[in-house]
């Protein structure tokens, strides 16, 4: 793993990237490594733009700036590809893992990025959480593929901190529901 | 041992109070500190505290309320945030005058206008004057063990003042990272049982509480107020040295990162002293002499401590979270430069004011505060004493 491993999330005020990047950074942690997970606060309204980031490293991480290069981008929402500038800032070996049911070539050309050594990875997401958990929150299989795509953590890591931290709030058919939505993204995520 | 966790640095305050199980808290909401309202208030409802939690309308009230119940001799809290303890302010000084050892979390934002809930200085330079002791957090680690050090500082019979606990807003309250708890017994047993000093609920030894003070006494009473202060510094060591032994974290005054031999260093408070501390090592890794004096404590300020740190650098600057808008520069620089006047190899010293209004500080901008420096140490030559650190102009 890169030293200081740099990670932007895109989504819209309400669809969870937030807690997702605070559930990944706790379950980084978990394994004894070092993760911080913040959002960027806006002018706070349902469905506008936002985004959150992760930091990971073995190491203690001191810095607190904004994150300007991540190595990975993550979208949840696809029509922002369109008014949000998810490249920026991102390495030409970046890692892009979009919640789209487009292609990975598609989303390649979209991104401009049919040249390029960036990774692409895609997933329908909403249509997985759709099916599993009966409502669009393409947050959870998100994880599934990040870390499909990342091997950040273990497919098992993922799944058990997921499952402590979801039996906290919910009933356990949803926990299996939420568990079947990850085992899902992470089979089934392209690039 | 301790337990390591992943909080932000809002959760890791309420735990903290949490912990300390304050007799009451009087708090209102206020963005960017509102978790530590909302969770500790969950802490009341759910029982895991025997706090009384008093619901009030305002800052002005919830200060007010915390001052009443130190004066009855209970252990007192609040938390706030910018506007808020502006709304505070008369009875902030009140609180400090009256000697009560309040501890008050503050998350650090901006004070309107224009409006704006992002991080910097502005409400607890503000209060810098107010006569309560200051204590600055790099992250949610610092700001959960500065906040228990804290209840040991106010209560010493030798010092008897509020003191301020502060961590960036947003930055550092609502930013997830690693951090350890104290175990609960562990932190009951820190804080101990507290013994007021003149409580008014002691029926058996009646007092005078807040009484009118005017040219006959007043000023004898504002001098032992400033002594405390000048008091509570051997203290806030001494609790620092008995922390390390029960947290293996150690503390003083301020931070020295790799200062020793740097030729070139920046001072800093809060969250830009953990970005600054890798831009030092990037530097140094180029051959860069360069250093950080991370100040910790503002109030009592550490005038002579940091002016030693920073005899013969060549060059220093100061970064400064706030503005004092009085034609000259920001208020930590003016504490600085007035600590090192007179000293034999004082460096240059040049100002930055950044980060205003939550406006980010990356590594980039610290780096070009290095080479600035380095300039500076080059030529022996200032070209400007203040700089708007990344500004459009």
């Amino acid at each position: 793993m890169a030293k200081l491993l740099e990670i932007r999330w895109h989504g819209r005020a309400g669809q969870g990237a937030k807690t997702a990047a605070l559930v990944l950074a706790e379950a980084v942690i978990s394994t004894g490594r070092h993760a911080q997970a913040f959002p960027e606060y806006g002018p706070e309204r349902m469905g506008a733009p936002m985004q959150a980031f992760n930091r990971i490293s073995d190491e203690s991480i001191t810095i607190h700036s904004h994150v300007e290069r991540p190595k990975i981008v993550i979208v949840l929402d696809p029509t922002l590809m369109s008014t949000v500038d998810v490249k920026a800032g991102v390495p030409d070996d970046g890692i892009y893992l979009i919640n789209t049911p487009l292609s990975v070539a598609e989303i390649r050309k979209k991104l401009k990025l049919d040249a390029s050594k960036a990774k692409v990875y895609t997933l329908d997401a909403t249509q997985i959480s759709i099916d599993t958990i009966g409502r669009p929150i393409p947050n959870t299989p998100m994880m599934g593929a990040l870390v499909a795509a990342t091997g950040l953590l273990t497919l098992d890591e993922l799944i058990g901190d997921t499952r402590i931290k979801l039996a906290k709030k919910l009933r356990p058919d949803v926990v299996d529901k939420n568990i079947e939505a990850i085992r899902r993204a992470y089979q089934e995520v392209a690039q | 041992m301790s337990i390591r966790v992943a909080k932000t640095g809002n959760e890791a305050v309420a735990e903290g109070m949490r912990q300390i199980n304050p007799d009451v808290v009087a708090a209102y909401p206020i963005t960017p500190q509102t978790e530590i309202v909302q969770i500790f208030s969950s802490f009341v409802a759910n029982g895991k505290v025997d706090t009384e939690f008093v619901t009030v309308e305002s800052e002005h009230s919830a200060m007010s309320a915390t001052v009443g119940a130190a004066s009855a001799g209970a252990r007192a809290m609040t938390a706030t945030s910018a506007n808020g303890l502006a709304l505070m302010w008369e009875i902030v000084y009140i609180a400090a005058s009256m000697r009560l050892p309040i501890v008050m979390p503050v998350v650090n934002r901006a004070l309107s206008g224009p409006i704006n809930i992002h991080c910097d200085h502005s409400d607890t330079m503000g209060a810098r004057d107010s006569g309560w002791i200051q204590i600055f957090s790099e992250n949610a680690q610092e700001a959960y063990d500065n906040l228990l050090q804290a209840v040991r500082i106010a209560e010493n019979k030798n010092v008897l003042l509020p003191v301020m606990v502060t961590m960036d807003g947003f930055i550092i309250s609502h930013a997830m990272e690693v951090m350890h708890l104290l175990e609960d017994e562990k932190v009951k047993q820190w804080v101990g049982e507290y013994v007021p000093e003149n409580p008014l609920l002691d029926v058996d030894n009646p007092v005078t509480v807040g009484p009118l003070d005017l040219y006959d006494w007043n000023m004898e009473h504002k001098r032992q107020q400033a002594e405390a202060m000048v008091q509570a510094k051997p203290v806030i060591l001494e609790v620092a040295r008995n922390y390390a032994k029960l947290s293996g974290r150690e503390y003083g005054l301020f931070e020295e990162y790799m200062l020793d031999d740097a030729e070139i260093a920046i001072v800093a408070l809060g969250s830009t002293a953990g970005t600054a501390k890798e831009v030092v090592k990037a530097l140094r890794a180029d051959g860069v002499k360069a250093g950080l004096l991370k100040v910790r404590v503002f109030r009592p300020f550490p005038a002579c401590e940091i002016a030693r740190a920073l005899q013969g650098k060549k060059a220093v600057a100061v970064m400064d979270r706030s503005d004092s808008f009085n034609a000259v520069s920001g208020p930590v620089f003016a504490e600085v430069r007035s600590a090192m006047y007179g000293i034999e190899n004082a460096p240059a010293i040049v100002d930055y004011i950044y980060g205003i209004g939550g406006r980010d500080v990356t590594m980039d901008h610290i780096r070009s505060v290095y080479d600035d420096l380095a300039k500076i140490a080059k030529t022996g030559q200032v070209e400007r004493t203040l700089t708007y650190l990344g500004i459009r102009e």
